[in-house]
């Protein structure tokens, strides 16, 4: 039910994800942030079972923080991408698999932007645009036709838009808003929340 | 809904006359969802070997990595470069230690012998039971397509340029028959002195 949306440019990684928490046929909370900061410059966006969904991604931003402390330097957005992939592998043949999917946005000095897609079987892709959840169905066809490779931030945020609309319009669960950041060489930008103005489902 | 069809892939190789190819769909989706067109299934092993893996796309990731690994432990070990005929028991090593709780991967092994570049292709199921082929090998979502199409253009002893056009009309007509492989195609050509990748469009839709 849940929704991840991301849009990669030429210096940018734009991101959003829905606020809904929900449980079962209720809506428990409209301002949930489904976005966890790993390190200065990469994001990581987690949706699926619900208790998992932030005990994944806290172990994650943990283990990555204390790679910066052991080695004195940063992961790169690659190297946190597979290094989350090889531990949601490791996980998905124990025990107590993680049911989650990740959308990881980042920004690398030398690299320049990236996002990686991650299904919770840990399979890893680095795509131009992705998103996950029922809310995929609808958007990437809209992301297919409008995107391109030198989209501008500006240009980005309004194809979000018209993908939270589209979603608003077709889509029968009610996701009104979503929250979007922008990660560049300057780091994680807050964005205004996006709140669908199509007509309601 | 097989697992072995969740992601959708198509891997054939081909012997020619001192040389092999290997070709892959490029597709990765989520059953019929397609999220990516540039997705590797075939990985460089060595020099002139390398190894195709359709199937689990998260088994097609941790395989290839698995297998590097334990090459880059046998190279070091031994100091010399792995033969396919080697590496293919290394493969099915791997696949049959995980017997009753499988990668679901279906391996393609293709390469030339480093010392008399001895033309190798062959095949494993994903429990990493060999089969050696004197011809083509094919694995993956649309494998009987493969198989026709194999079975008709195939001709033994071709020259790299002429394999290269087999193999390709082979891998394109195949996945066109197949929901959930395709979307463009990638082919490696091996030789004794060179290798050389092309990657193919399909029909991409």
């Amino acid at each position: 039910m849940e929704c991840l949306i991301g849009i990669q440019g030429k210096d940018f990684v734009l991101v959003a994800c829905d606020t809904v928490s929900a449980r079962s046929i209720v809506s428990m909370k409209q301002d949930l942030d489904k976005m966890h900061k790993l390190n200065d410059n990469l994001l990581m966006l987690v949706v699926g079972e619900s208790g998992d969904t932030v005990q994944f991604a806290e172990y994650m931003s943990k283990n990555i923080q204390l790679y910066k402390m052991r080695n004195g330097y940063e992961l790169s957005p690659h190297a946190a991408a597979n290094f989350t992939r090889k531990n949601l592998a490791d996980y998905l043949r124990s025990s107590t698999p993680y049911m989650v999917n990740l959308l990881l946005a980042g920004y690398d000095k030398d690299e320049g932007p990236a996002l990686y897609f991650m299904d919770y079987l840990a399979s890893l892709n680095k795509v131009p645009f992705g998103a996950h959840g029922y809310g995929s169905f609808f958007t990437v066809s809209i992301l297919d036709r409008h995107y391109r490779e030198d989209i501008t931030l500006d240009e980005a945020q309004k194809l979000l838009a018209k993908c939270v609309n589209e979603i608003k319009q077709r889509f029968i669960v009610n996701m009104p808003t979503f929250k979007v950041r922008c990660i560049t060489k300057d780091g994680i930008q807050d964005l205004p929340n996006i709140v669908a103005t199509g007509p309601p489902a | 809904m097989s697992i072995m069809s969740y992601n959708g892939a198509a891997v054939m190789a081909m012997k020619g006359k001192e040389c092999v190819a290997i070709a892959a769909d490029r597709r990765f989706g989520i059953q019929a969802q397609t999220i990516s067109t540039e997705f590797d299934k075939i990985f460089q092993m060595g020099p002139r070997l390398f190894v195709g893996l359709p199937g689990l796309a998260t088994d097609v990731q941790t395989v290839a990595q698995r297998l590097k690994f334990r090459l880059n432990l046998y190279e070091l070990k031994e100091n010399r470069r792995v033969k396919p005929k080697t590496f293919l028991s290394m493969v099915s090593n791997l696949l049959y230690s995980r017997r009753f709780g499988p990668y679901f991967v279906e391996p393609v092994v293709a390469g030339l012998d480093p010392k008399t570049s001895e033309p190798f292709i062959a095949s494993l199921d994903l429990i990493g039971c060999p089969m050696v082929t004197e011809d083509f090998v094919v694995s993956g979502t649309c494998s009987e397509q493969m198989y026709g199409m194999c079975e008709t253009l195939y001709k033994p002893n071709q020259e790299p340029d002429d394999l290269f056009e087999t193999i390709s009309q082979c891998l394109l007509n195949a996945v066109d028959r197949d929901a959930v492989s395709g979307w463009g195609g990638v082919v490696y050509i091996i030789e004794k002195d060179k290798v050389t990748k092309r990657l193919l469009k399909g029909r991409m839709d």
